[in-house]
């Protein structure tokens, strides 16, 4: 086979700031296109998930169950492991050494180029069809009726254990201080319910690693980042069908929302 | 304890206390696996009070071990009890009757010690007790699974109490009540597993036909076992028409050892070809629980009691002894198996994150092992207590016996008597022996 041969000298510019944004939005439909046909199993883009959950666009926000819809979006590619928000967590929820209702995990690529190390925070998803409120025998677990927190009543919990094993991401363990199961409730005793409006996580992410809101909310940031089809949206474990409340995606510092932190932080 | 009356201590069989002290070997078994139930409560008790996290080697990634393995075979084993003895004196099948009454105390006997066992796993029992009732979660198969087989042990008492009082009609309904409830809280249990869709290995309309078929399997297995051990304690009790229930029951449980076999074979198969199931599948067969799944699980269960009890012709006690007790060892293995399986694979392995990337290890701590050996311990006691002072568990009268009918000295089954006929004709003409004789 025979190449022309390259003309170094004259070649043009490629770099990030030359590429026009039509460009940008071409390649990205065309990248949303091929995950959705190969990577369906595993990845859901936004597009084809918007189609799989609501009839159509319009009836969208009035489609989601909870008023507010608490929701939470992690752009994997922001977070740094500092693990602020581990420590927040723990020390506003008053959570044991022994447990932890959430935490980062560590994922090397080691042939990657550039980059090789990528941190994903994992959370309780706050499922829409949560495995955990089906298994309890008891109802201890169960989803608010109006904002759709899994919450936990810790007096009617027997300590089955059933939920941990439910649970597809392993948000739950047993904490002996409450003789019950204990999970993220997304603060909501400690802070939602006091009136303010963001996670002790959220608040403390000096990246805007994970952004909190009402997506059933239009004019929330977590609607926004959710409902655009130029950035792939995915949720975790898919397949096992719970229908998650954590989505995540991946961002650098010039994605579109280029928040460094949550702006009605504090 | 509460005074029985002659007349339904005969009818009982009830011997009293004092048969308990005829055989000093017995009562020293009797004793030690008594006191061994007890140490081992004791020892469980010390784990409620010093909570369980820090003696039990269940995880927050595993936090199903050995307890709810022991509870499994315990109740598996009920259920089967329960499943196997009523073909006999529910469904009315002659030659399962008379294993009836042993099957169905052995059956409340591992229901009770299945329950002691889960005591100790739940982290705050007596709050099951009133939330199970204030505040039902229909949706849940674990409130179902409790819940049917607290009526389960209901029936199962009445059941037995009819057998006792020779309350053949009673018994049959309360029976018949028993093995929906068993079938029911049993499917159940195997649903507890099986609709978990987080967990790839369990999910699926598999592990419900799976736990009733090989509780069936245990049910035979275990009839067999304390049966054999009975005659072993009590030569006495042995008779033509027990061994001809056993050579039964043997037959049915080489059968469904065959049909686990295929279960266990077909599960591995399509494992195969399922990414994530196969992490798990492969653990069993090459990686570190090979042992457990092929020396227990497919050795002592199936295969080599498979071979044994063919070998036996339902006549051999000894070798059915041997074959059954090495399968209920292997039974045990299969239910550890099945609860670990589930869970080595961690939920986020396709992540692909350092965390999650190996296999998630279990090792049954001192109070688990100590727990699931009191279990067994108190199941081992009743059942030597049941067998001296219940008398070998024996029909006092044969009222299963139809009138016009008869128990063959022969060969143990009823046959009926024709008009006219006495018991010897028939018993010739049941057995072709007439022709024999004109031929002659």
């Amino acid at each position: 086979m025979n190449f022309n041969k390259i003309d170094i000298d004259n070649l043009q510019e490629e770099s990030l700031e030359k590429v026009s944004v039509r460009e940008r939005r071409t390649f990205m439909k065309m990248g949303l296109m091929i995950t959705g046909v190969f990577a369906g199993g595993q990845i859901l883009s936004v597009v084809s998930k918007v189609n799989e959950v609501f009839a159509s666009p319009s009836e969208f926000v009035e489609k989601y169950p909870y008023k507010p819809h608490y929701s939470m979006v992690v752009r994997q590619g922001l977070c740094i492991d500092c693990e602020l928000c581990v420590r927040a967590c723990k020390k506003t929820n008053e959570v044991p050494d022994y447990g932890y209702r959430t935490r980062i995990l560590t994922k090397k690529v080691s042939d990657a180029v550039g980059r090789k190390k990528e941190f994903i925070p994992i959370l309780c998803n706050h499922c829409n069809e949560p495995p955990c409120c089906r298994a309890c025998p008891t109802k201890a677990t169960y989803k608010d009726t109006n904002n759709g927190i899994v919450m936990m009543d810790t007096s009617k919990c027997i300590g089955c254990k059933m939920c941990v094993l439910a649970c597809p991401y392993e948000a739950r363990y047993f904490n002996e201080e409450r003789h019950a199961i204990d999970k993220c409730n997304f603060c909501y005793d400690t802070r939602l319910s006091k009136g303010k409006t963001l996670t002790a996580c959220s608040n403390v992410c000096p990246t805007g690693a994970r952004i909190f809101g009402d997506i059933s909310d239009p004019e929330n940031v977590v609607y926004k980042m959710v409902h655009q089809i130029e950035k792939q949206v995915w949720v975790l474990r898919p397949e096992s069908g719970s229908k998650p409340n954590v989505f995540y995606m991946k961002a650098t510092r010039s994605s579109p929302w280029d928040l460094r932190r949550q702006a009605d932080a504090r | 304890m509460a005074k029985i009356s002659e007349e339904r201590a005969a009818r009982w069989g009830y011997t009293g206390f004092s048969a308990l002290v005829s055989s000093k070997v017995q009562l020293s078994i009797l004793a030690l696996l008594g006191i061994t139930a007890l140490c081992a409560y004791v020892v469980g008790l010390h784990g409620t009070f010093t909570g369980y996290r820090h003696v039990y080697g269940v995880t927050r990634q595993i936090p199903w071990g050995l307890l709810i393995s022991g509870y499994i075979f315990c109740v598996v084993t009920s259920t089967g009890l329960c499943l196997v003895s009523s073909i006999g004196h529910v469904f009315g099948y002659e030659p399962y009757m008379p294993i009836a009454k042993r099957a169905v105390f052995m059956s409340i006997v591992f229901m009770l010690a299945g329950f002691t066992i889960i005591f100790f796993d739940l982290e705050n029992p007596f709050r099951m007790a009133i939330f199970n009732v204030i505040s039902p979660n229909f949706r849940s198969n674990m409130w179902w699974m409790g819940t049917l087989y607290g009526l389960y042990l209901l029936a199962l008492c009445f059941e037995y109490f009819f057998l006792l009082e020779q309350n053949h009609a009673l018994s049959r309904f309360t029976g018949f009540f028993g093995l929906l409830f068993g079938v029911a809280a049993h499917s159940n249990l195997g649903a507890v597993f099986g609709m978990l869709h987080g967990r790839e290995f369990w999910y699926g309309p598999y592990m419900p036909i799976y736990f009733i078929v090989s509780a069936m399997m245990s049910g035979g297995a275990a009839i067999i076992f304390f049966t054999c051990f009975a005659w072993m304690i009590n030569p006495e009790i042995l008779d033509s028409r027990k061994e001809r229930a056993i050579k039964a029951v043997s037959q049915l449980t080489i059968m469904l050892i065959s049909i686990i076999l295929f279960f266990t074979l077909w599960k591995i198969i399509s494992g195969i070809v399922a990414p994530e199931k196969f992490v798990a599948i492969k653990a069993f067969i090459v990686g570190p629980y090979a042992p457990f799944f092929w020396i227990g699980e497919i050795g002592m269960g199936l295969v080599i009691p498979l071979i044994l009890l063919v070998r036996s012709k339902g006549l051999n006690v000894q070798l059915m002894f041997i074959a059954t007790g090495m399968m209920l060892i292997g039974i045990f293995f299969m239910r550890y198996d099945l609860v670990l399986a589930g869970q080595i694979v961690p939920v986020f392995h396709a992540l692909h994150v350092e965390e999650y990337s190996a296999l998630l290890n279990y090792v049954p701590s001192f109070h688990e092992i100590a727990v699931v050996t009191g279990g067994l311990a108190l199941a081992g006691s009743l059942f030597i207590l049941g067998e001296k002072i219940l008398n070998g568990h024996q029909f006092q009268k044969h009222e299963i016996v139809p009138p016009g009918a008869f128990i063959c000295p022969g060969c143990g089954g009823i046959h009926y008597k024709k008009e006219g006929e006495t018991s010897e004709q028939a018993l010739q003409r049941h057995h072709r022996m007439i022709k024999t004789k004109i031929e002659e």
